[in-house]
């Protein structure tokens, strides 16, 4: 790009912002992410609308083209650092501003297993829909999962694997919620690349999430039931 | 393409697999198995395994008293030992070529969950399999992101030539990873293809 052509971001409008920072989210540009980000905010913008309108709807795009195979994991990891960039400056700000939260999700990557990349994409994609998120990081046991979901009162507990060997232990959190009668206390999401519907479904998951996209939408839904199944009884 | 085509038995197999088969059937003058390799690069994308391997079961199987098929469980979560069975055809033991290779009992009883794995043929093609696939070559930043919670470079090393165990050693320190080797063999591969040719 040629000195002329270069896009001062404080020029633009709102709309031209927001558009831009779409574009810089999709080419997985971190300053300019948070320049954006630090401009809105400067302007008066509410830091969950920042979030939710710039952000959020950027990775909305990269999530669709990822699934479209029109991006490629690198691409989308480059957006999602591009996103934490952004994330990093509003988190302690959302934190202050009371922003609304629906629903708390512990997630991890299951015992043996050390792939982290699509749990990680999937707990900014949740954060971003206003989850709160529990990270556990890589390698947990079933008392990681089930002491921090009931420590920290959660509603869903998200596990992944990228291995064919590790992803029966998705199973065996399961069994361990069913015998400690507390499995009817959260919807349980699985993912990662080995696994299936079939398999979602034959270990007792709520729900197999084929992508971040999928899982934030999936999340959605069954908070959704579960706070009306609530309200009904 | 089938290498042979005058045998009883077909292996149909990963075409990373392809230059250890045909020296195992060379050096035992297993003439009545012939061989046809699927892409190797299916090993990045495991979804599309499964089909591919029932494309070609279903291509070949008129022609052949029996097939086999070479592969591991390779990340199909189950899907193509399923396929396998519904189609009346064997498959290698064990998850992937890292555990066949070494022995599969071997390859679990290490349990070594930080470690990534490299076979001859990784070695070779790591650019075309690892590094470019990744995106490194055009943005090595993410190296981190991908390799940050493994710990070492294991080399599986099927033969032993000290240029491919050099240039494994490059490729660790490219990932930043410390290396370590193991002369393998063929492991599990032999002794399944030493069943199979007798039967």
């Amino acid at each position: 790009m040629s000195e002329d052509d270069d896009i001062i971001l404080s020029e633009l409008d709102d709309d031209e912002l927001v558009q831009q920072m779409f574009d810089d989210l999709y080419d997985g540009l971190k300053e300019e992410i948070q320049e954006g980000v630090n401009i809105l905010l400067e302007r008066g913008w509410a830091p969950y609308d920042v979030l939710t309108k710039a952000l959020v709807g950027g990775m909305t795009i990269v999530g669709k083209d990822f699934r479209d195979r029109i991006l490629f994991v690198p691409e989308v990891l480059l957006a999602a650092n591009a996103m934490k960039g952004g994330m990093f400056i509003l988190k302690p700000l959302l934190a202050e501003t009371g922003a609304p939260t629906i629903g708390k999700m512990v997630i991890g990557t299951v015992k043996g297993d050390i792939h982290d990349i699509g749990k990680n994409l999937v707990g900014m994609m949740m954060e971003g829909a206003g989850f709160e998120v529990v990270d556990l990081g890589i390698n947990n046991p079933v008392d990681a999962y089930l002491d921090t979901a009931e420590k920290e009162g959660a509603d869903i507990v998200g596990m992944s694997a990228l291995l064919t060997t590790t992803m029966p232990y998705m199973k065996v959190v399961i069994d361990t919620m069913i015998e400690r009668g507390i499995r009817e206390n959260y919807i349980v999401l699985v993912g990662g690349a080995p696994l299936n519907e079939e398999f979602g479904k034959a270990i007792g998951a709520d729900a197999y999430c084929r992508d971040a996209a999928v899982a934030v939408e999936t999340a959605k839904e069954h908070v959704l039931r579960k706070h009306n199944r609530a309200k009904a009884g | 393409m089938v290498q042979g085509g005058e045998g009883r038995i077909l292996l149909i197999a990963c075409g990373a697999l392809a230059r250890e088969i045909l020296d195992l059937k060379a050096r035992n003058g297993w003439d009545h198995m012939d061989l046809t390799c699927l892409p190797a690069i299916l090993h990045n994308h495991p979804e599309k395994i499964t089909q591919a391997v029932r494309d070609a079961v279903t291509r070949h199987r008129d022609r052949y008293d029996r097939i086999h098929v070479l592969y591991g469980d390779c990340g199909t979560g189950g899907l193509l030992e399923a396929a396998c069975d519904e189609l009346g055809v064997q498959m290698l033991p064990g998850p992937h070529c890292y555990a066949f290779f070494e022995g599969v009992e071997t390859f679990a009883g290490r349990d070594e969950i930080t470690a990534f794995y490299l076979t001859d043929f990784l070695v070779r093609q790591f650019d075309a399999f690892v590094w470019e696939p990744l995106g490194l070559d055009r943005h090595p930043d993410l190296r981190d992101m991908y390799f940050g919670n493994y710990e070492k470079l294991v080399y599986q090393a099927q033969t032993d030539d000290p240029a491919l165990t050099a240039l494994a050693r490059r490729h660790a320190e490219r990932l930043g990873l410390a290396f370590e080797r193991r002369l393998t063999g063929y492991g599990d591969l032999e002794t399944a293809m030493t069943d199979w040719a007798k039967t």
